[in-house]
């Protein structure tokens, strides 16, 4: 266990190499925050409610959707698209440790990096400008952190998912790519579940996806009964355990296809 | 004793895929795609026995690389046995990298964006070795190889050689019995080169560490290695001592003449005409290389017949080195 969390620290370490990207990670959360919260307010207009969200539980749910993705968010999939192009994997291959278990430590380090030192700056940033109304709920808060990491995890997997078929294709940029944007608009974050057609809200609950953003954030904003909440964080929890499945399979697979580029 | 390496009947294929030519071709291509298979590497079978410097060599695409990262454990074998450290190297893979250190002359295996020290750290953990013995061994290791100063600076600042030199040290964190050196000296100046070559040397007399090298550098195997492993088209076509094969192979010697005045060449074969000789001239430094045989008198016949002709200004008398062996070797595909 030691050395998985060295890499969180590596991570860390590697994070701060580059100061640049730092500052201008902050600025970019904060816009992006701040763009959907205009966009909220303009598709609100005079109403009081849509779908059962306020506008104040609506702006939060844009804000805290946002932080929450600063810790989920990783990029491990275009990482090891890289690593098996440039058959740098075979440098991972000779040392005593999981390959896939290190990736997802990577993207947990880089993913509390982000939490810390993008997120918080940049909702104190916000919460400067816009009304949002944080839960004094320790209880809300509580659950809130069991929803992300879970999120995370979920996440994750699919990036490693999405990462493992460079074994079999080669270059998979453009799956990557699409991954995103499913993921950015199935999960919810760009747009509450709640205001998807029917027929596709019904389709949405027996994927994954809503696990990542939706849930978290409705937590948070108190739009979840009680018992709904912990149906989600449940149902949260089964995606973790089933994507194992997948992952493990993929991966042997892959070992036994595995060819190294460049020599 | 043990055999650290043990490998029978080893082999691995590979799909090639060729592309159909045209516009036409690459949509046939979407829908079904030609290939061959290529044998890398060819019912390989061999040993190396704890404590031994085996040279493995030949030329581009012969099947090295694929071999050693078989025997790594990253790569599975399509068919045949290997043993390596008493463990099969893809199926107990993380008990068995516990056993080996790997150098990859031509990837890093340190992080580079970050401390080398860091990189070290990461290592450490990772191979779960003690302070103390972190300490007493890598001390050593550092100071051997000199690389103190460059410890707090990030890979990406360091040149080629420094890099080298620390990649090496993180191959030997966790003091491997086993070595895997692929091309570790590529790209590298002569005072590096040495320097590694001697730690090398030093850590085998030490520790008993066996080390499988990899190179083009024939200079490299003469200062390390005893025995080599000839590789060509995934076949082993020579295992055994570097001496033998200079004696079989090195006959001959090659003497060159460089003259005071203009010389043709027919003239210098029609002189010799009745001595085992013969000629060529390098067209650049106006230099004529004749190639004689072993026996006692051929040389001194040679230059004698020479020098009682023509006025000289530089003779040199030289054994065929082993690069050229080698070349011939390559060329011919067989010993």
């Amino acid at each position: 266990m030691d050395k998985y969390i060295e890499m969180i620290r590596i991570r860390f370490l590697m994070m701060l190499a580059y100061r640049t990207n730092y500052y201008t990670g902050i600025l970019i959360y904060s816009i992006n925050i701040g763009a959907y919260y205009f966009l909220w307010k303009a598709i609100y207009g005079g109403k009081e409610t849509i779908e059962g969200l306020s506008v104040l539980q609506m702006t939060t749910y844009v804000a805290v959707a946002w932080m929450a993705r600063a810790f989920y968010f990783n990029n491990i999939d275009r990482e090891m698209a890289m690593e098996i192009k440039e058959g740098k994997v075979a440098v991972e291959l000779i040392r005593p440790y999981n390959y896939l278990t290190m990736k997802t430590m990577q993207g947990l380090g880089e993913g509390i990096f982000r939490l810390l030192f993008f997120s918080v700056p940049g909702m104190l940033i916000v919460s400067l400008i816009f009304p949002i109304r944080f839960s004094a709920d320790i209880y809300t808060w509580a659950l809130f952190f069991v929803s992300i990491i879970l999120s995370f995890f979920i996440n994750t997997q699919i990036n490693l998912l999405t990462g493992m078929t460079t074994f079999f294709l080669f270059n998979n940029t453009g799956l990557i790519r699409a991954k995103r944007v499913i993921i950015d608009l199935f999960s919810g974050l760009l747009l509450p579940l709640s205001f998807f057609p029917e027929g596709i809200q019904e389709v949405l609950k027996f994927l994954p996806f809503q696990g990542i953003s939706y849930v978290p954030s409705m937590i948070f904003t108190s739009g979840f009964s009680s018992s709904e909440t912990v149906q989600a964080i449940f149902l949260q929890g089964i995606w973790v355990l089933i994507l194992i499945v997948p992952i493990q399979a993929l991966w042997i697979l892959a070992k036994k296809m595995l060819v190294i580029q460049g020599g | 004793m043990k055999n650290a390496i043990e490998v029978q009947g080893l082999r691995k294929e590979f799909k090639s895929y060729s592309s159909r030519s045209g516009l036409k071709g690459a949509f046939r291509d979407l829908f079904s795609r030609n290939y061959k298979v290529l044998h890398a590497v060819n019912d390989i079978s061999f040993s190396v026995k704890q404590g031994e410097m085996v040279g493995y060599i030949g030329e581009n695409g012969a099947g090295k690389s694929t071999t050693i990262k078989m025997l790594t454990g990253i790569l599975t074998p399509s068919a045949g046995e290997v043993m390596v450290n008493g463990m099969n190297p893809h199926k107990e893979r993380e008990a068995f990298v516990q056993t080996i250190g790997v150098v990859f002359g031509q990837r890093s295996q340190l992080w580079w964006d970050i401390a080398v020290q860091e990189s070290f750290r990461l290592l450490k953990k990772v191979y779960k070795v003690s302070d103390e013995e972190y300490d007493r061994h890598m001390g050593h290791v550092i100071q051997t190889l000199d690389i103190g100063p460059l410890l707090d600076k990030p890979v990406r600042k360091l040149s080629l050689g420094q890099r080298m030199r620390c990649e090496l040290a993180a191959a030997l964190i966790h003091n491997p019995p086993l070595l895997f050196l692929d091309e570790p000296t590529i790209g590298l100046d002569v005072l590096v080169k040495l320097k590694i070559r001697d730690f090398l040397k030093e850590i085998n007399e030490k520790y008993n560490t066996t080390i499988l090298l990899t190179t083009h550098d024939l200079t490299d195997i003469e200062a390390l290695c005893d025995r080599v492993v000839m590789l060509d088209e995934g076949n082993i076509i020579y295992d055994g001592a570097l001496q033998s094969l200079k004696e079989t192979w090195g006959e001959g010697k090659e003497v060159q003449f460089q003259f005071m005045e203009n010389v043709e060449i027919t003239d210098l074969e029609k002189l010799t005409r009745d001595l085992p000789v013969k000629w060529e001239l390098e067209e650049k430094e106006q230099r004529f290389i004749a190639y004689t045989t072993d026996e006692a008198d051929a040389v001194s016949n040679l230059i004698g017949t020479v020098i009682s002709s023509f006025q000289i200004k530089d003779v040199k008398i030289m054994e065929v080195s082993t690069e050229e062996i080698i070349r011939k070797i390559y060329e011919k595909g067989e010993v």
